[in-house]
């Protein structure tokens, strides 16, 4: 090692924030670092990809012809208007699993102890996650939308509503971050947070109108379906795509889906980073 | 002048386990104290409280002359710490971890690139510095992580285990970088179950076990706590070991130890060369052949072996059941 007179011993810390700036500039920096392990471990983005774009390909082709969505006539290309937005919301759903695994590892690794010795705001760690992993969904919506273009899927209401949609679905998946993070703190073991992340994710997308109409289901799910916060941001696509077809059923819920979407999402960001914050917080002393 | 770091009783409860039943110590600035203890016995959980990463249940502790307890986001702007376990991301490159950990310290990018820099270079990574961290060996990301530790050049540094696991060489080159750290004024918190680098490193020494400090004070004087001198004999033949007792039975000032694998007899001495070269007369006259004969000093080792009643992790081999186990102060619920 050479010598070292010159990095002598002295000067404070440069720059003190405190309070938002503190918060959002740390935030920065840890999502910064996802980021970049995004880029080291492609294989996550990929796969992460495959996933949805099988599900595009599987639903309208094997199962499209099928499904009769009612108040038309049973046809794939019908299916494929109805389904999009429903594997799309599912898609965004997803980022629950990248969030509870990433951080169940960060836990498990010294490097939190490390963040934790340093001057740094405390829930960095966990909106910095969140945040690259709001990217990381964009991403993944955005190649999916191409792949359902080109498997027919079109929108009717032009470009700015599209975009609404596209937001409804980042805030929905920014959302469900906060729940794959409050899983990942509590799990502790990145194998179980990937599956603890996902397997609750199957009911709450299929009982909702993401994949059949919500008036196939027996009467006492109807309900459940329809307020199901999952389907509101489905319902909200469809109307904001224009991709609704058939009559809208399911009252209130399902007429003010947009409004609904929104405050779902708020609230459970809101509801979730609360709870995250406070059991990283307690976690790690 | 103030202590840099100072704890007070501290008690921390891990269940029915006592991690911490009531650990004050203090260290002076620009000194390093060495915290030496077996597995287990506290040395990490002290190192966390300090380093604001643990709530004690109770007691006190000031770091830099700011309250651990009161103020932690003030403690952590003042100290580095450099863990056991390299707490690097293996995804980063090795300048992308430290630029990270400089604008966590609130650095600004271009500070934190420069003094990245500058470590890189000070820790001989510059030529991997743009590789993955999982790319590193060991003994490079033990560096890197304390690299890390020194980003902002904290007045204060705690160091947990900094070279366990590592390879002779690599230890060396990371007792040298310690070393010129406190040459430069900075006080060091060092854990260690290796005796050689408290020995090395350390001015003060804290021997801590079941979560309390069972003795303190320099090499020297703990050394000097266990007696003084012995002289250690090798026989060659295993029929000499009867008589080669009792011909230096006279010399001993306390009862001698035998090791009748290796042939080893260790007396307790005092008046230095002169009764070794006594010794040897004795032997000779006696026709009694040795394979090897010395004046030893106590180590560390012994220093340990007598306060705790059990050798460190890296367990002196087999030694004699003989071997006394004396001065086992504060050490109240042991046998």
């Amino acid at each position: 090692m050479t010598t070292a007179t010159e990095h002598a011993i002295g000067g404070a810390v440069p720059q003190q924030r405190h309070g938002i700036p503190a918060m959002l500039h740390d935030s920065w920096v840890i999502a910064k670092r996802n980021l970049r392990r995004m880029t080291r471990i492609p294989e996550i983005v990929v796969f992460g990809l495959m996933q949805p774009v099988m599900f595009v390909l599987l639903f309208s082709y094997v199962m499209g012809g099928a499904i009769q969505i009612p108040g038309t006539s049973a046809s794939a290309s019908t299916y494929t208007q109805f389904l999009m937005a429903g594997i799309f919301a599912q898609t965004v759903t997803f980022a629950v699993a990248g969030a509870s695994a990433g951080i169940a590892e960060d836990m498990t690794k010294g490097l939190v102890d490390r963040f934790r010795s340093l001057p740094m705001t405390r829930s960095a760690v966990l909106v910095g996650r969140t945040l690259a992993d709001l990217v990381q969904t964009a991403f993944t919506l955005v190649v999916l939308m191409i792949v359902a273009v080109l498997v027919g899927w079109r929108i009717h209401e032009g470009f700015l509503k599209a975009l609404a949609a596209f937001g409804l679905l980042l805030l929905l998946g920014y959302a469900f971050s906060w729940i794959g993070a409050l899983i990942g703190l509590s799990v502790r073991s990145p194998e179980a947070a990937t599956s603890a992340g996902l397997i609750w994710l199957f009911p709450l997308t299929f009982i909702s109108n993401a994949f059949v109409p919500v008036s196939s289901m027996p009467g006492w799910l109807q309900p459940i379906a329809y307020w199901n916060p999952f389907s509101a941001t489905v319902q909200a696509c469809r109307d904001l795509f224009g991709n609704q077809v058939g009559p809208v059923t399911g009252g209130w819920p399902m007429e003010n889906a947009i409004l609904l979407s929104v405050i779902w999402s708020v609230v459970i960001t809101a509801g979730f980073s609360w709870l995250s914050v406070r059991k990283y917080r307690s976690a790690v002393g | 002048m103030a202590p840099a770091i100072q704890a007070e009783n501290l008690v921390k409860t891990f269940g029915d386990v006592r991690a911490l039943d009531g650990v004050s110590l203090d260290v002076p600035e620009g000194t390093v104290l060495g915290l030496l203890g077996p597995n287990g016995a506290g040395k990490t959980t002290t190192v966390r409280v300090l380093t604001t990463l643990l709530r004690p249940d109770s007691g006190h502790a000031v770091v830099a002359g700011v309250d651990v307890l009161k103020h932690p986001n003030k403690v952590r702007s003042l100290i580095g710490l450099s863990g056991q376990y390299a707490a690097v991301d293996e995804y980063l490159t090795g300048r992308e971890n430290l630029q990270m950990v400089g604008e966590l310290y609130q650095m600004s990018v271009r500070d934190a690139k420069a003094r990245a820099r500058e470590l890189l270079e000070w820790f001989n990574l510059d030529e991997a510095a743009d590789r993955t961290a999982k790319t590193y060996s060991g003994g490079m990301r033990r560096r890197l992580d304390l690299a890390a530790a020194l980003v902002v050049r904290p007045p204060v540094m705690f160091l947990d285990e900094p070279t366990t696991g590592l390879d002779p060489r690599n230890r060396l080159a990371l007792w040298e970088v310690i070393e010129t750290l406190v040459e430069q004024g900075t006080t060091l918190l060092l854990t260690t179950q290796y005796l050689e680098e408290a020995d090395r490193l350390a001015h003060d020494i804290a021997v801590v076990d079941h979560g309390k400090v069972i003795a303190r004070g320099t090499a020297d004087e703990l050394k000097a706590q266990i007696g003084g001198e012995r002289v250690e004999v090798v026989v060659h033949e295993r029929d000499d070991v009867t008589e080669a007792l009792a011909a230096l039975a006279p010399y001993a000032k306390g009862d001698p130890t035998l090791e009748k694998n290796t042939r080893r007899i260790t007396i307790p001495v005092s008046g230095g060369a002169k009764v070794l070269a006594d010794v040897i007369r004795e032997l000779d006259s006696r026709s009694i052949v040795i394979d090897d004969i010395g004046l030893r000093r106590p180590t560390l080792d012994d220093v340990f072996l007598s306060l705790t009643g059990h050798a460190t992790a890296a367990e002196v081999e087999e030694e004699d059941e003989s071997q006394p186990a004396k001065g086992r102060k504060g050490h109240g619920k042991d046998a």
